[in-house]
């Protein structure tokens, strides 16, 4: 009687065991795809343009992709910006990360996963979503900032939105406290 | 006879697996047709449409629709506000999760906003077929005639407060960044809000308009159901130890905790400020559990360099909640929409009971009223 337990306990063991190997193997190469696809998503929705700084390289500016995607460089110190003239209300300073309008003086976020300085360390997916779909911080605090364009990227499936989530919580982790914002109406 | 029977029986295997095939194709239809559960729809031009009104030209509203007010009211820049609920004939809200309750298909809400004795803009939630809620603003013209849909994305400006300062009509993502970080997404119309033991000292309290719509009311109307009978005989009370307490944690309750909650997107904080019935709570109030001692998660942009907690007791001056109370610059004030000013009134009371946190006594109300329950 304790033999044929132990017998089938051992049989549903071996059963068992490649069962759940397989469902994981399943389940990562599913994330290796949703990484794959958000990596796409990333490089063709311009996330770079901003958030990965522009230096000067022997054609003209070109990405700093060891700084990638980790936003306004903290040793950057940027003199006051100019005062908008006529049609001319927005400027940018050369490394596309810091911007100044009507609304006052943004830096763009730093992306990459670090646990000290990365915009998203307390977002949780759910909160990526809602801040893309609203424009608000985690999806219900402060006001993201412009040229930030959110309501375009607002506009994307659920499922892309997961795979950009899921791409930027793996990329390098770099350390980079981007300053806080100027806002023209702070009081 | 044998080939007649044979034909028949043909006929009839024929016949039947033509109305399995009908069968199936009508549960098929009728399958995708019930996933696609039809769209909400889309907000009516007008307030009119909304069938809040009998009759508009003399702002008469619809008799049959209940008025109410909760007892820790959203603070709205000193805002007089009228509130109604209708729900559909013969439905009910079923409260049997006295956190969250759930509004039948058809349910209306409306929310009027009055400055300087003026109506400006008047705000609307219809539960949708398909479970969704649909937000819709309208703002009144000057001749208090018509009220009309507000832009997606609000309207700026809409009453002057002077020194700079204006009321915003906010718009459809900033319903939802409130409404949806609760899972009943009606923020002020539920169990603690309606309790018939109402905080006398509540800042902003309103009087109970008539028919004096309550749990009590609610419950011997028909018009929730499955609500706990314990709840009934024991009225739901904040459990203060003192009645400043009381009314703090109630104003909390009632201005922040439609985010900072347990359930909601945001729970992945710790931050609850939220009044809860469930066995969940385990008796203490989630405002003392997770906020007084507690460390600020990160940093806010102008937040203060010697601010640590989110509640220091003893002292406000130090805590980050009182802080982000009082300031209203847009990328640190509290709540971060719906208002442009700081609510002073909510401000002495909160700052009291920080102070009494570090040696609690009892003391009054800060609004100089008595400090008894109901």
């Amino acid at each position: 009687m304790k033999a044929s337990r132990i017998l089938l306990l051992a049989a549903a063991v071996a059963i068992a065991a490649p069962a759940v190997a397989f469902a994981q193997s399943k389940s990562s190469a599913k994330s290796a795809a949703q990484v794959k696809r958000g990596e796409y998503l990333v490089v063709t929705g311009l996330c770079h343009d901003c958030h990965t700084p522009l230096k000067m390289g022997p054609n003209g500016p070109e990405p700093d992709m060891s700084r990638m995607l980790s936003g306004h460089p903290e040793d950057m110190q940027l003199p006051p910006a100019p005062a908008p003239s006529g049609p001319w209300i927005m400027s940018a300073a050369a490394t596309l990360t810091a911007w100044a309008g009507p609304w006052g003086v943004s830096y763009t976020a730093n992306l990459t996963p670090d646990p000290e300085t990365g915009v998203l360390r307390d977002f949780t997916e759910e909160q990526f979503i809602k801040a893309m779909r609203t424009g608000k911080h985690q999806g219900q605090g402060r006001d993201i900032l412009p040229p930030m364009p959110w309501p375009w990227i607002g506009k994307k499936t659920d499922e892309d939105l997961k795979a950009i989530f899921a791409y930027l919580r793996q990329i390098p982790p770099i350390k980079n406290k981007v300053p806080e914002p100027v806002l023209a109406t702070a009081q | 006879m044998p080939a007649q029977s044979n034909t028949r029986r043909r006929r009839t295997g024929y016949r039947a697996s033509l109305i399995g095939v009908a069968l199936a194709a009508v549960a098929l239809l009728g399958g995708a047709a019930f996933a696609r559960k039809p769209a909400s729809r889309s907000a009516p031009e007008l307030l009119r449409e909304t069938g809040l009104y009998a009759d508009i030209g003399r702002h008469q509203v619809d008799p049959g629709h209940l008025k109410f007010s909760p007892q820790y009211p959203l603070w709205s820049d000193g805002a007089v506000k009228r509130r109604w609920i209708s729900l559909p004939a013969r439905a009910a809200i079923d409260g049997s999760n006295p956190d969250v309750w759930a509004f039948p298909a058809g349910t209306r809400f409306w929310k009027e906003f009055s400055f300087g004795g003026r109506r400006i803009e008047t705000r609307f939630m219809e539960r949708q077929e398909n479970g969704t809620w649909l937000y819709a603003t309208y703002a009144w013209n000057e001749d208090q005639t018509e009220a009309r849909l507000v832009s997606e994305k609000g309207k700026p400006k809409a009453f002057d407060f002077g020194g700079g300062r204006s009321h915003f009509i906010p718009g459809v993502n900033d319903c939802k960044s409130c409404h949806q970080g609760h899972p009943a997404e009606v923020l002020g119309f539920g169990t603690l809000q309606l309790s018939p033991a109402r905080d006398p000292n509540a800042i902003h309290g309103e009087p109970m308009p008539a028919p004096g719509v309550d749990l009590k009311y609610l419950v011997e109307n028909k018009l929730l159901k499955r609500f706990p009978r314990a709840l009934l005989k024991k009225p739901p009370v904040i459990d203060g130890k003192t009645p400043t307490e009381r009314t703090a944690l109630g104003y909390l309750h009632g201005n922040c905790s439609h985010c900072h909650n347990d359930v909601g997107s945001m729970r992945n904080l710790g931050f609850s400020l939220r009044h809860v019935e469930s066995p969940a709570r385990k008796g203490a109030e989630r405002t003392i559990a997770t906020a007084v001692g507690q460390p600020v998660k990160g940093h806010v942009p102008g937040q203060a360099p010697d601010a640590k907690l989110r509640i220091e007791p003893g002292q406000p001056e130090r805590s980050v909640l009182l802080q982000r109370m009082e300031t209203r610059n847009p990328l640190v004030q509290m709540p971060p929409v719906g208002t442009a000013m700081p609510d002073e009134e909510a401000i002495r009371l909160v700052a009291q009971w920080i102070r009494d946190l570090e040696s609690p006594v009892p003391s009054t109300g800060v609004s100089g009223k008595t400090a008894q329950t109901k």
